[in-house]
């Protein structure tokens, strides 16, 4: 793969190997799987190197693999306006230490993402401004998208627990 | 006069040729008082005259809100039926028109839009989501309005047609030409607070 290899991935390697794990590029669609710790100075890379710029996050979500370790996942889609280049990012996060970096000062558009990924999933971003519900009332307890809340889990505020 | 239809109940002035036919054929009461009085119970005429003027409260919060656009507009005209004017402030509304999913967060907004709303006052249950949860069955979706407000008509469906919209309108109207005074006040809404 390495002649096809798209630009992006390819950058990413050389600048960072001891922070990629994996990459891979299925039928076009490059993903890179990085080490949590170094998710914030990968983001800045990818928004101004010059034959990149990475410059819309597009998406910000989690993913609860359930009996995995690492269990969660939170997955970034990043899209370049100037080079019409897509990537997608993703960050192993263990149950143990639940955490990782906002990316805000990268991309303040990731604000509401990122409280969301809070609200149901229970990621911790360390250095967000505003980490609180989103979608969610704050007397609610647990975070409903992770597979091991149960599926009758109602917490109404008013009325019967139907 | 056909029952249930607008003139029920009521003794109304009669047009030239009624008046050519049903002179002489009156009786009683109505002889001596001729056109110039109307006779009805005081229920009837009241529940006559509220049936056709519902001031509806749109509770809209999903897409079956579109749905209540097609209705409210020229091509069903829900002005047909008497319940033209959606006031945005409950206590100028007797109609609560609950239209669209209603999330656990969004469930004690509903009861106190309810509890604000003057008496008389009815609730309709605008497409399934209103009525049951909809397939809706998790931990954000309140599994039916009626767990909390009393419903007087459902209209299920994703979203209702307009038909079944106004089949459940008539039906509320036939309901509220029937209601006595003493139907009246309901109070609260019987959950105001969680046990």
């Amino acid at each position: 793969m390495t002649a096809m290899e798209s630009i992006t991935l390819k950058k990413l390697k050389e600048r960072f190997p001891d922070s990629i794990i994996d990459t891979h590029s299925f039928r076009g669609d490059d993903t890179a799987i990085v080490k949590k710790e170094d998710i914030l100075k990968i983001c800045k890379f990818l928004r101004d190197d010059n034959e990149l710029l990475y410059n819309f996050m597009m998406d910000l979500t989690a993913v609860d693999y359930y009996g995995r370790e690492p269990r969660f996942e939170v997955v970034y889609h990043l899209y370049s306006l100037k080079y019409n280049m897509r990537v997608r990012i993703k960050v192993p996060v263990p149950e143990s230490d639940c955490t990782t970096d906002s990316i805000i000062p990268v991309w303040i558009g990731a604000d509401w993402f990122e409280r969301e990924a809070y609200d149901l999933y229970g990621i911790i971003f360390k250095g967000h401004p505003n980490l609180k519900r989103i979608l969610l009332y704050e007397e609610f307890e647990g975070h409903p998208l992770r597979k091991d809340y149960p599926v009758r889990g109602r917490q109404p505020l008013i009325g019967p627990k139907n | 006069m056909e029952k249930g239809g607008t003139g029920m109940g009521i003794n109304i002035a009669m047009s030239n040729e009624q008046r050519a036919m049903g002179a002489g054929q009156e009786e009683g009461i109505e002889k001596v008082l001729g056109n110039s009085v109307l006779l009805t119970k005081l229920d009837e005429i009241i529940g006559w005259g509220r049936k056709y003027s519902f001031f509806l409260y749109p509770f809209i919060t999903a897409c079956c809100g579109m749905e209540f656009m097609s209705l409210a507009g020229p091509r069903y005209d829900l002005d047909r039926f008497g319940s033209a004017l959606p006031r945005f402030s409950p206590r100028q509304a007797d109609l609560l028109m609950v239209v669209g999913t209603i999330s656990h967060k969004q469930a004690p907004i509903l009861v106190k839009v309810y509890n604000q709303m003057t008496e008389p006052k009815w609730v309709f249950s605008f497409g399934v989501c209103a009525t049951s949860g909809g397939f809706y069955d998790n931990y954000a979706t309140v599994q039916g309005i009626d767990t909390l407000i009393p419903v007087d008509v459902y209209v299920p469906g994703c979203p209702p047609r307009p038909e079944m919209v106004i089949d459940g309108l008539l039906k509320l109207q036939q309901k509220v030409a029937k209601e006595r005074w003493s139907d009246w006040p309901r109070g609260e809404a019987p959950v105001t607070k969680n046990k």
